[in-house]
């Protein structure tokens, strides 16, 4: 947990992108439908119904696959070079530098400073009664928890497990999902933050929240 | 100055109305004159009285000579317009002016189950010989709602749907006519339970039965969601109200495959209003309506209190007409009420003329075999059928002669050899157990004596059919052209299951379409059913010779379907046959893609019905087997929709009769079929990966105004939501439907 969050901070000032790789899924002959630098938009829609912008075409077996883009961003360091060419599983075509939005460095930093809670397994999960009555009485940042609190309650084939809380004392400052919600193995539930660096995050956060652009 | 305010505002009220019906302000400059009387009304008390006068007698002759101008060239578009006015009367002025009282059901105003749908206990009298005569009817209908949202433009919910259905059921119970009055443009196109299309054919499957004097009334008759309260005895339409398949709006998306978000060119919209021919007189001349009740030439509205007189009488004479023809003795009445039609457009003061409403037993047979004709006769003519006097007398011949066959056989002489076993059965029981008293003393006696040694039992083999891989007769008898390609194809839900790519042969061929990793079902054609499905050499098509036409000569649909029978080989969309599945014979109504995207019009229609009478008279199974269905067909118009209670009360009569009818639907199945003929099935089912439900995605968004979530019509959430029973795997449908075949049904199929 020795994380200098100006360091964080620093980095994503410096460099607000994430890249993300575009890889063949497997051996083909390739077609890009891209260009150095162009703006790329990823699946949109409520339920993410409408694919994203046209990448490359993949054929394999004359199966003509239409790759599209799964992140927003610009696509960068282009290979030009295997245009109509065949080419191995797993080759870089290039990558989309997808710009971070404010929540999304939040997001991240937050992953990183927190104690991460994760599920143990595909179940329903709620609040314990307890936890969810101190959270509606105080803003959630004061609920402190420690270990052997019981702080969820997963509910799985009409049998609910109390989970009590293991890792380092704290406050719980993110819920990560919504009480009564399946949630997948190993998605985060809670995020517990240490009492000597609470301040110091919610004011980072703080931070971004104001003085980042976008 | 008060009076002049009133007549400005009638003015007003009046130019609103031409704009209404012209779609726009600047026809003949209305905008502007609509402009000086706003300017007239602000500068009232600054214009001497008689220079105001003046301008408004000469505003008021310009008016009228508009309305002169419009009402002589009405087209279908502007009648769609006139019909969508908020001037235009609603149920709510008819319960108030029509009827004498009414309290209203279900609900009040907003507070409502579903206030698009209004229903009202109503009591509509008549004076005979200076006599009043009272009658009580349930009245249900659409209320547009005079521009109130929660109306939601009368737009049937499918629980709105579902209180107009629980309300005829209480007309039934007291034994009182209903009047139904359609005022709406469609039903809401949703899945949640109900369901729009389930419950649309929940209700027509009741009505067709409905033991009350049913009659309906015409203003806007959009499609399914007028057919929801719309089987009646007798259909009366107002001269300025419309009836049609879709909308002028839809059909012109569809002729001019515009896209989604872009603007209808409002010339295709007015082509389409014509060709759709919607208008009181084509439907009139369609025989999908049976009269047609005079308006204004601009059609009526609110305050016309002449239209609404007329309105009463004809709906009187209507139910009466509906009433008469159960009576045993009604000459002289049908001849007075026949020479009243003829008198003239002249409403008369009293009636001169009282027929009792209420029905006995009898009646109430007659009442709904009339219904049943009726509606049989829907659309005849309006398809191609070869026939001459010969093959016409071979066809009705062997009719006659298989309905004697099958009625001796299953119905005479199986019930008596029912009987006869039975008794022998009882008999032996008796018998079995008054000589086991007798004998055990005697037989304990002997086992105690000589003790026998324990047998092992023998092994009962159970008299199901024996199973039969798919593949080994597929391998046998036909593979899909599909899988002579040499490529793979890639599974739609390979990125949420890691599936594989497939290779086409394969998958066409061992894999019967469907992905062995996630269980997704390839489209496949129509052909690997009729050969995999149904035992060899056992399907014979019937009614092959009905075929598709236009009836309503719509610009360039010929060319489309004839290049559809050409390309396909057949008549229709609909494919009827005897088949068998493990010995076991059915007849199979089968409605394929390929065709017009597997749409239902009259010849369709026609054969389904007589696919139901080969069923019924065969006691045999039937199976409407949907390859694909888009709906009901546009280009035949109404006589495409009137398809939908043709076809469900022929259903009905097969189902009451002892029938078992099963759909299972495969691929895509929307709108007019499934809110009828398929919907109303008591079991249906559907083929993995297949979609079912009442419109589109587009139709939604473009209706409710939200989008739905891609699964939206799955199989799986159909199921969730009770419309179909179970999904079933392509490669166990023979399986699946033998074992249905065999466990439901009742007694009165042949091999029960």
């Amino acid at each position: 947990m020795d994380i200098n969050l100006n360091d964080l901070l620093r980095r994503y000032r410096s460099y607000p992108f994430e890249d993300y790789p575009v890889k063949t899924p497997h051996t083909g002959v390739v077609f890009l439908k891209v260009k150095e630098g162009q703006t790329v938009k990823g699946p949109s829609g409520e339920w993410l119904q409408r694919p994203g912008t046209l990448l490359y075409v993949i054929e394999r077996e004359r199966n003509v696959k239409r790759m599209t883009a799964l992140w927003s961003g610009q696509v960068s360091e282009i290979c030009l070079d295997i245009e109509g060419q065949f080419v191995e599983a797993g080759e870089l075509l290039f990558s989309i530098r997808h710009q971070l939005d404010k929540e999304e460095i939040i997001d991240r930093i937050l992953t990183q400073v927190l104690y991460i809670l994760p599920a143990p397994q595909r179940a329903r999960y709620l609040l314990a009664p307890e936890i969810s009555a101190r959270m509606e009485k105080q803003p959630k940042e004061g609920v402190s928890v420690g270990p052997g609190d019981e702080v969820l309650i997963m509910s799985l084939m009409k049998r609910d497990t109390v989970i009590s809380y293991e890792g380092v004392p704290g406050a719980l400052y993110k819920v990560y999902f919504k009480s009564g919600d399946t949630v997948e193995q190993e998605s985060p539930l809670l995020g517990i933050c240490p009492p000597d660096k609470l301040r110091y995050v919610q004011k980072v956060i703080q931070r971004i929240r104001t003085e980042w652009e976008k | 100055m008060a009076d002049s305010g009133k007549l400005l505002s009638q003015l007003a009220d009046r130019i609103s109305y031409l704009i209404d019906i012209k779609g726009n302000s600047e026809w003949s400059n209305v905008g502007d004159l609509l402009g000086r009387i706003q300017w007239l009304r602000q500068s009232l008390f600054e214009i001497k009285e008689a220079d105001l006068f003046e301008e408004i007698d000469r505003i008021e002759d310009r008016i009228s000579f508009l309305e002169d101008r419009v009402a002589e060239k009405l087209g279908p578009a502007e009648i769609v317009n006139i019909v969508r006015s908020p001037q235009r009367f609603t149920l709510m002025d008819i319960l108030e002016n029509v009827y004498d009282s009414y309290t209203e059901l279900g609900g009040e105003g907003d507070c409502n189950i579903d206030p698009a749908i209004m229903v009202a206990r109503a009591t509509i009298s008549r004076r005979v010989k200076n006599k009043l005569y009272s009658h009580h009817v349930m009245v249900i209908g659409h209320e547009k709602g005079r521009g109130e949202e929660y109306r939601n433009g009368g737009c049937a919910r499918p629980w709105g749907n579902d209180k107009a259905l629980r309300y005829m059921r209480v007309a039934e119970t007291e034994g009182i006519p209903i009047h139904f009055y359609i005022f709406t443009p469609g039903s809401y196109p949703i899945e949640d339970y109900p369901g729009a299309a389930q419950q649309i054919a929940r209700n027509l499957y009741v009505m067709a039965k409905l033991k009350v004097p049913m009659v309906s009334f015409i203003s806007e008759g959009g499609s399914g969601g007028a057919e929801a309260i719309g089987v009646s005895g007798l259909r009366l339409m107002g001269s300025r109200g419309y009836y049609s398949v879709i909308s002028p709006e839809g059909a012109a998306a569809i002729e001019g495959k515009i896209r989604e978000g872009e603007k209808v060119p409002r010339e295709l919209v007015e082509h389409c209003a014509v060709q759709l021919k919607i208008t009181a007189e084509d439907n009139l001349k369609l025989g999908t309506v049976d009269r047609i009740i005079e308006e204004p030439p601009l059609g009526a509205r609110r305050d016309d209190f002449p239209f609404f007189r007329r309105l009463r009488y004809e709906i009187l004479r209507a139910t009466d007409e509906v009433v008469l023809k159960t009576k045993n003795f009604r000459a002289f009445r049908a001849y007075a009420l026949k020479r009243r039609k003829e008198e003239g457009k002249e409403v008369p003061e009293d009636f001169d003329l009282f027929i009792s409403w209420s029905l006995t037993d009898l009646e109430i047979e007659r009442l709904i075999e009339f219904r049943l004709k009726k509606y049989m006769e829907l659309g005849n003519g309006y398809f191609l059928e070869n026939k001459n006097v010969l093959t016409e007398g071979i066809r009705k011949t062997k009719i006659f002669a298989s309905k004697t066959y099958y009625d001796l056989r299953y119905g005479l002489l199986r019930p008596h050899r029912r009987n006869v076993q039975k008794v022998i059965e009882e008999v032996s029981s008796e018998g079995s157990v008054f000589l086991r008293k007798v004998t055990e003393p005697v037989m304990a006696a002997y086992d105690f004596i000589f003790p026998q040694p324990e047998r092992p039992g023998k092994v009962v083999r159970s008299e199901g059919p024996e199973h039969r891989s798919i593949f080994a007769e597929e391998w046998e008898s036909y593979v899909s052209p599909l899988a002579n390609e040499d490529r793979t194809v890639t599974c739609p839900n390979a990125s949420k299951y890691g599936c594989l790519d497939l290779w086409v042969p394969d998958l066409y061929g061992e894999f019967c379409g469907v992905c062995p990793n996630c269980g997704h079902h390839f489209p496949l054609e129509y052909q690997w059913y009729l050969e995999n499905l149904f035992d060899k050499n056992s399907v014979h098509e019937f009614n092959d010779h009905i075929a598709s036409c236009n009836p309503l000569d719509f610009q360039g649909y010929d060319v489309r379907l004839k290049k559809d029978i050409k390309r396909t080989g057949r008549n229709s969309s609909m494919i009827t046959f005897d088949a068998e599945v493990w010995g076991l014979r059915l007849v199979v109504a089968m409605l394929f893609s390929n065709f017009r995207g597997g749409t239902v019009g009259t010849a369709e229609g026609e054969k389904f019905v007589r696919a139901c009478d080969v069923a019924g008279t065969t006691r045999r199974p039937l199976l409407a087997y949907i390859h694909s269905t888009g709906g009901i067909r546009i280009h035949e118009g109404t006589l495409g929709v009137v398809q939908m209670p043709k076809c469900t009360l022929a259903v009905r009569e097969y189902n009451d009769n002892g029938g078992l009818y099963i759909v299972v639907y495969d691929n895509n199945s929307y709108a007019g079929p499934v809110a009828s003929f398929l919907g109303c099935s008591l079991y249906q089912f559907g083929i993995r990966s297949s979609r079912i439900g009442f419109a589109g995605p587009r139709v939604i968004r473009e209706t409710t105004g939200q989008d739905v979530p891609p699964d939206y019509h799955s199989a799986k959430n159909a199921l969730k939501r009770g419309h179909i029973q179970g999904i079933w795997d392509r490669r166990e449908f023979k399986k699946n439907l033998h074992d249905a075949l065999m466990t439901l049904g009742g007694p009165n199929l042949y091999y029960k």
